[in-house]
């Protein structure tokens, strides 16, 4: 190490040579001969009763192809959840319809009612503005607080539902009573309440969509910004417009990140399908900034009160978390699943707490959809857990890294179920905690502290011990939770008569790397150069199947789906050897991409027995097809469960409030590393959206549901200065012990582990200023939210 | 966005001319009036630049002090500026980003007098005069609020006159989202005494915080107003602080600027 090829080497990412120098194609590039260009008209206000839109001066309009109205798709499906859940008492949740444009009643502000077609894009959009000025809309009372949504029966996001709640969930129902009596018994408990803000995902490039329609065969074409092809196509197939699903392609062509946004299916897909069909014109729409705010899944959003019980020593007894999710208008693809089995799940922690209950109860509120964002669920769990304990160790008096120690899941206890139902492969959370106080010379604070406060400014260290559920996911394990879907994944790996390799898979790379990492698995693992080989991706029509790209769940799944058709293919090429080289298939051994007879020198190379698949002349046509392509599927047994160690610390400015990053320390446990300098980069940009919820971003929706963060004047992205230059290390290695690359995930680490610590740190240096009062902040820890803790 | 004319005079008798016509807006860096156009909140007929006229362009010294026109670019004055008067350079050189820059002008930003605005605090502080195709506007006369300026219909400025002080500096604190002062604070000092201007704190836009200046004029040096309070009745309230936060930060940033001139 480093190695300059194959699994474990710094390979530079080739997709960057074409993102970096404009040569990119994203769904805006894209332009299709005769398109024309939809735009949306949106709801100004959140929460009112449609009582007529006139579309005939819209319609009438120069160049208007089309008008479209709710009730132009008022009988066809409703874009469903993609997880049914139970409440504690048993009944389903409860599932309103989620039309493609909305019917009856406008839900958000942002919700789409209508759409217009035309020739250009600013004559749809002068129609859309007299569309808007033809509708009539009857305001009603906007439903944003949660608890208040709860209580008020007579005012109704869904009028179906009563009490605004989408179900009630406990995890584990059974451990309910035995949580409540150890707390109750127990010599301390140390209560939290916070808030997990709610985040907007701003993907660098807007959704957009192309819907085309091919009136000679009946063919469909959507070219959209999807982080999963294949679960658009299913959605839009099977539950929304009654599309044979081989009647229709789903082309996610370059995508400029997701973060989960991109991982839904959203009505303007359908709407551009059913205009192209209406009108035989390709029509498409791309998201201007103030639609993505106001329309792309939100992400977090929770409000939550934990409990921790524990011995006067700090050895943890109980957890105990009562949550209200907001889900926002409808119920987007995931949101079910997100604040519950992602979320209740992890509750544990990496702990070995015999304890732990989980309630959450999901709303319905007048804002937009909420759903997975970077780490889904688990960034919730995380930061309720690692502030709750950082404000145990103060009240009793602790140290922060032997309360942790102390709890941890020691490594001779793996595989480690855990109270909420998550069996634990391995790990070594010691190691990591050993390796970041190393890294972030802990015995060396108070130096640095001293040198802090000789400029003017408190200096404090945080700490986050995290553990994730990755490589979503087990089919038969989520099927019983209540998923609609398998989550296994697929690639078929074609080796092409020339001896180079085109692989399709079902992973979407949309910034990961996958370009360049999976190339590095088929070059070890086959013998031959890394640009010999391509990775085909995104298209329906090209790939076998897959179910996308989200948490962290390329490479543990769809990587080991490729790893799988790799294996098929050496085990043609063995059969194929066998017949060249005049051997017993059984003496034929491959390596350094040769195929040799066992103890003697006769060999092929891996060219000679591709072309030898491709051209059969010396072939055992009998008994063997010619071609050398092998597709695999793989569901995964078990999650992944990587781990870490987080260490950041901080400046607080007294006079100001402002908080700066000064350093972070990152200690993951990954498993095997496939390209490290692609695991360091997943980690910087996840510390980055960490720091960013922690220190910057918020979403505030008034009383009357207007969103008043919905540009960039108002909604606080973090930049360059506002993080430090990271310092990561993934040396501790426990390999996953289900899957044979070793792999664990890596994409979602940084979101997950970062924001208690930084929390944590500002914390530690108001306590450490004489600030005693401040025992915690909700983030985003904004300078006058600091200065207003200070001097509250 | 909706359509428009564009006319780029090459005089200012010409540009008085055009913007004389009916639905004329003037143009200089375009850094509020473009996005604003594009979210089709104003539609203006025509668009007259003010970027195309030779007196509007440049820094030098002259009657009075420092002359920067109008249509001078954020940029250009961080550069031209730096000998002459280092702090306005400096406030210069702190406003938005480089495509900004680039782009918005002097006599754009106090045109449009945002209360976040950087530049009116400069003007305030320095005792400017802002000079228009009509007549010389003192800047005690000049700022009326939010938004709102002495300027008269068809008016418009040609150069900005900065007297230059002994000592000075800008303190900004950066509203975190768009980067705009959240409060941002200018002291100057001259012979005959301290102003300081803030911006970005008061609910009636730039002002002079005359309690400071009186105490700074005694006794230049943060301590001399270490016993003064801001009175958070005139502060504003938004998402990003409350009045009682922007007023600290008003004392906080005038003694870090003191310390710093």
């Amino acid at each position: 190490m480093p190695k300059d090829h194959g699994i474990g080497a710094p390979s530079k990412r080739r997709e960057d040579i074409r993102f970096l120098t404009g040569r990119g194609v994203y769904t805006d590039d894209i332009t299709v001969h005769g398109q024309a260009a939809a735009v949306f008209v949106r709801s100004t206000v959140a929460h009112g009763r449609i009582k007529s839109i006139n579309t005939a001066k819209a319609a009438a309009m120069p160049g208007v192809l089309a008008v479209f109205t709710g009730e132009d798709f008022k009988d066809v499906g409703g874009n469903p959840a993609g997880w049914l859940i139970k409440s504690r008492n048993g009944e389903p949740m409860r599932e309103p319809k989620r039309p493609v444009l909305a019917h009856g009643k406008v839900r958000h502000v942002g919700d789409a009612y209508a759409a217009v077609v035309a020739e250009t894009y600013a004559q749809a959009k002068d129609a859309a503005q007299q569309l808007a000025d033809d509708s009539v809309i009857e305001e009603l009372p906007a439903i944003i607080d949660m608890a208040a949504a709860l209580a008020n029966s007579s005012n109704r996001v869904h009028d179906e539902i009563p009490d605004n709640q989408c179900y009630d969930w406990g995890w584990i129902e059974d451990n309910r009573a035995k949580v409540d009596a150890a707390i109750k018994a127990a010599p301390h408990v140390t209560t939290l309440e916070l808030v997990n803000n709610r985040l907007v995902p701003n993907a660098m490039e807007p959704r957009a969509s192309i819907g085309e329609y091919f009136p000679g065969t009946g063919d469909y074409k959507l070219t959209t910004t999807s982080q999963n092809p294949h679960l658009t196509r299913l959605l839009v197939a099977a539950f929304v417009l009654g599309i044979p699903e081989n009647k229709l392609t789903v082309v996610a062509p370059d995508v400029g990140g997701g973060f989960g946004s991109k991982i839904y299916h959203y009505g303007e897909e359908a709407l551009v399908l059913a205009a192209a069909k209406k009108l035989h014109r390709p029509v498409k729409w791309t998201a201007e900034r103030s639609e993505s705010f106001l329309s792309d899944a939100h992400g977090r959003d929770h409000v939550t009160k934990i409990e921790l019980a524990c011995e006067k020593d700090g050895t943890f007894i109980a957890f105990r978390t009562e949550t209200m999710a907001n889900v926002g208008a409808y119920l987007s693809n995931f949101s079910t699943v997100t604040p519950t089995f992602l979320h209740g799940t992890l509750m544990a922690g990496p702990y070995k707490v015999p304890n732990v209950y989980v309630n959450v109860k999901t709303v319905f509120t007048n804002t937009a959809p909420v759903d997975a964002y970077r780490g889904a669920g688990r960034p919730e769990a995380t930061y309720s857990l690692e502030r709750v304990i950082d404000k145990m160790c103060r009240e009793l008096g602790l140290d922060p890294f032997e309360v942790r120690r102390k709890n941890f899941i020691t490594t001779d206890m793996f595989p480690y179920t855990t109270p909420v139902a998550l069996a634990y492969d391995t790990g070594n959370d010691p190691a990591t905690l050993d390796t970041v106080m190393q890294i972030a010379d802990v015995a060396g604070f108070e130096k640095r502290a001293a040198a802090s406060k000789a400029k003017g400014k408190l200096r404090g260290m945080g700490l986050s011990t995290w553990i994730e559920a990755c490589g979503i996911a087990p089919s038969h394990l989520v099927g019983i939770l209540g998923a609609r879907v398998g989550l296994y994944d697929a690639a078929t790996v074609r080796v092409n008569a020339t001896g180079n390799i085109s692989v399709m898979v079902g992973a979407h790379s949309h910034g990961q790397g996958h370009e360049t990492v999976f190339p590095q698995i088929v070059a070890s693992k086959l013998g031959v150069p890394e640009s010999s080989v391509e990775i085909v991706h995104g298209d329906t029509s090209k790939i076998p199947f897959g179910m996308g790209s989200y948490g962290s769940r390329s490479l543990a799944v769809c990587g080991v789906a490729m790893d799988k058709a790799l294996d098929k293919i050496v085990a043609k090429g063995k059969k194929i050897a066998a017949h060249m080289l005049e051997a017993s298939e059984s003496d034929i051994t491959f390596a350094d991409g040769r195929f040799s007879v066992a103890g003697t020198d006769k060999a092929k190379t891996f060219g000679e027995i591709a072309f030898s698949a491709y051209v059969p002349h010396n072939y055992p046509l009998e008994t063997l097809e010619p071609g050398l392509e092998e597709t695999a599927f793989y569901d995964p047994a078990n999650f992944t469960y990587p781990a870490g160690a987080y260490l950041c610390e901080v400046e607080v400015d007294e006079g100001t409030g402002k908080v700066d990053v000064v350093a972070f320390h990152c200690a993951d446990d990954f498993g095997n590393i496939m390209n490290p300098m692609i695991v360091e980069g997943q980690v910087h940009g996840g510390v980055g959206q960490g720091i960013g919820q922690a220190l910057c971003e918020f979403t505030t929706y008034d009383e009357t549901g207007q969103l008043l963060t919905g540009s960039y004047m108002d909604y606080p992205m973090p930049r360059a200065e506002d993080v430090p230059f990271y310092n990561v290390d993934y040396s501790c290695q426990t390999p996953c012990t289900h899957n044979p690359l070793g792999v664990k995930g890596c994409g979602e680490a940084g979101a997950i582990g970062s924001p208690p610590a930084v929390v944590n740190a500002v914390i530690d240096a108001l306590q450490r200023g004489g600030h005693k009062h401040v025992t915690h902040i909700d983030m985003p820890v904004s300078p006058s939210r600091v200065w207003s803790a200070i001097n509250g | 966005m909706h359509n428009f004319d564009f006319v780029k005079p090459a005089t200012i008798a010409d540009a008085a001319k055009a913007l004389a016509g009916d639905g004329a807006q003037a143009l200089s860096g375009g850094q509020t009036l473009i996005p604003t156009m594009k979210q089709r909140l104003a539609a203006p007929g025509v668009l007259v630049s003010l970027t195309g006229i030779a007196e509007m362009q440049g820094v030098c010294m002259g009657d009075g002090g420092l002359h920067i026109g109008a249509a001078t670019p954020h940029a250009v004055v961080a550069r031209e500026a730096a000998k002459h008067y280092p702090a306005l350079a400096a406030l210069a050189g702190g406003i938005g980003d480089p495509a900004v820059r680039s782009r918005g002008t002097i006599g754009g930003s106090i045109a449009n007098n945002d209360p976040a605005a950087c530049y009116p605090s400069a003007v305030l502080a320095s005792g400017a005069t802002v000079v228009t195709n009509k007549r010389k506007i003192a800047a005690d006369d000049y700022f009326q609020g939010l938004f709102t300026t002495a300027l008269e219909e068809g008016e418009f400025i040609i150069e900005v006159v900065f007297p230059i002080p002994a000592k000075a500096a800008y303190v900004k604190f950066n509203q975190p989202a768009s980067r705009f002062a959240l409060t941002g604070v200018f002291v100057a000092k001259f012979a005959n005494g301290v102003r300081v201007g803030v911006t970005g704190a008061g609910n009636d836009g730039v002002f002079r915080w005359s309690d400071a200046e009186k105490a700074l004029s005694a006794d230049f040096s943060a301590g001399a107003i270490a016993g003064l309070k801001v009175d958070p009745a005139g502060m504003n309230t938004d998402l990003h602080g409350s009045a009682a936060y922007r007023a600290n930060l008003v004392k906080v940033l005038t003694q870090r600027a003191v310390s710093a001139a």
